[in-house]
């Protein structure tokens, strides 16, 4: 799904990544941990075709379909909740879009809001707003960066639950960063942590958690125990 | 109206004071008039007054439009790059800077005496600020948001339509509610210099004449009348934004 090699970036105040390799196959759910400004974010733009590496090789099935949240939901404040979903397939031209913007809207239970403006949701509504609006093309690959950072964490906790839910079910491969360990350890087939700038891999290693998660999954001695392992690779990375 | 109040009951108390100090202190009334002789003169001219408000308020809506849709065009233009921008900004700004009163003579020259002429006084006057509204609003855009539409391969004319000028909205809508109290400016200034005198005379030449005959309570109505009109021409531009914006906008959101 995704191949980098010998990946290369700099920007004016300095190198971020100075030859990565990653590979990300179809079906996996990798998350990217690091320090603050490691260059996570710069990984996913290059994957997503936003930025340009300056060496190396990055290659990505986008003709599967390539979707990316943001940070923040990023709506358009103009659109209704309804319009928001609609835009990838509007900017597609496509015609006959309700019955696909209302079967996404429902994959992250936001039916019913549709006919809203951003400003009166939630935060967290917004969020699955803006998940509903990656998911309407039904892309393979869903690029997040840090979605859930600014949210609660009762409401990040029941987000997370819910893109398990629709990883597993939608098939999609993801590439998520995040800083919160226990947030990778819960969502990730494998997870990867990064050192801090230049960024290299310090640590790559599958989650050996059952399939199927749920809260309390995040009580198990497994959950504790992958997370333990990456909170010590993690300081590892800093060191 | 609990915010009309406190104006309405400020500028009664400023009525009452000035008409107080000009009879108290017998100021002659082709110095300062008051208020209550302002009124009754007014009322008593009050055909011309309001053909002039006519007269002047047509040719300033005119000169706004021609302002609102040229300025916005222009912003479009010169947001598309730096270059244009660079090259054609610094003399858009000098559309601000010149004193219209200075090239009116000049509109006249090339419009002739009348409407045409102080259509273009109106016009120039309140074209920078659309100009430089729009300009703003486009380059202000969300970065995240542009990167969505690179993601689903917008066409530029969907970037410009579906992101950018709504992004701008408000930034233009600023642009227009200064550009509005600037265009009866530039008509009433247009006037002096390229009004009619006969016919339906604007507000420009009621002001001249009134203060050749030492008419200042008509010229205090005409003042007034030219007030007004701004005041109207501002909120028309208030109550189109506010259409267009109250539903999703934060500084524009219906209170609840």
């Amino acid at each position: 799904m995704i191949e980098l090699t010998g990946v290369r970036r700099s920007f004016a105040d300095g190198v971020v990544l100075d030859g990565l390799d990653l590979r990300v196959d179809a079906g996996e759910f990798v998350s990217l941990v690091g320090p603050s400004g490691c260059g996570k974010s710069t990984l996913l733009r290059l994957v997503a075709g936003l930025d340009r590496a300056d060496g190396g090789e990055v290659v990505v099935a986008r003709e599967e379909g390539l979707a990316y949240v943001f940070q923040d939901a990023h709506l358009l404040p103009w659109r209704t909740v309804e319009g928001n979903v609609a835009l990838p397939l509007e900017l597609a031209g496509e015609r006959d879009v309700s019955p696909r913007v209302g079967a996404a809207l429902t994959a992250v239970e936001l039916a019913g809001v549709g006919h809203k403006y951003p400003a009166e949701l939630s935060g967290g509504m917004r969020m699955r707003a803006s998940i509903a609006r990656a998911l309407v093309k039904k892309p393979r690959l869903l690029l997040m960066d840090e979605p859930f950072a600014a949210l609660d964490e009762l409401t990040r906790q029941r987000l997370d639950e819910r893109l398990r839910t629709l990883f597993l079910e939608q098939g999609l491969t993801v590439v998520f960063v995040t800083h919160s360990i226990a947030e990778a350890t819960f969502l990730s087939t494998r997870v990867v942590v990064l050192s801090s700038r230049p960024a290299r891999i310090v640590h790559d290693a599958p989650v050996d958690l059952p399939a199927e998660r749920n809260a309390v999954t995040r009580g198990t001695p497994a959950f504790a125990r992958v997370t333990a392992d990456l909170v010590a690779a993690l300081e590892e990375g800093e060191a | 109206m609990k915010q009309l109040g406190p104006p309405v009951v400020a500028a009664l108390i400023g009525l009452l004071l000035w008409e107080l100090l000009a009879r108290g202190l017998h100021v002659e009334p082709w110095l300062l008039p008051p208020p209550s002789t302002v009124a009754r003169a007014a009322f008593a001219a009050r055909a011309e007054l309001l053909g002039a408000t006519l007269t002047t308020g047509t040719t300033a809506f005119l000169g706004f439009s021609l302002s609102a849709v040229v300025g916005v065009s222009l912003g479009v233009v010169l947001s598309r790059s730096r270059l244009l921008e660079r090259g054609f900004y610094p003399y858009a700004l000098l559309l601000q800077t010149v004193p219209i009163v200075a090239i009116a003579p000049l509109l006249v020259l090339w419009f002739g005496i009348g409407p045409r002429a102080v259509t273009a006084s109106a016009f120039i006057v309140s074209v920078f600020p659309v100009v430089t509204g729009t300009l703003s609003g486009l380059r202000s855009v969300d970065p995240a948001l542009h990167d969505l539409f690179t993601l689903y391969g917008s066409s530029r004319t969907r970037r410009l339509l579906w992101l950018e000028l709504p992004s701008a909205a408000f930034s233009i809508a600023t642009g227009l509610r200064v550009a509005s109290g600037l265009a009866v400016i530039g008509a009433v200034v247009g006037e002096f210099v390229a009004g009619f005198a006969e016919g339906r005379p604007g507000l420009g030449i009621v002001v001249m004449s009134s203060y050749r005959q030492l008419r200042t309570d008509v010229l205090f109505g005409a003042v007034f009348c030219s007030t007004l009109l701004g005041l109207a021409l501002f909120s028309f531009v208030g109550v189109f934004s506010h259409l267009y914006l109250r539903k999703w906008h934060v500084a524009e959101k219906d209170p609840r």
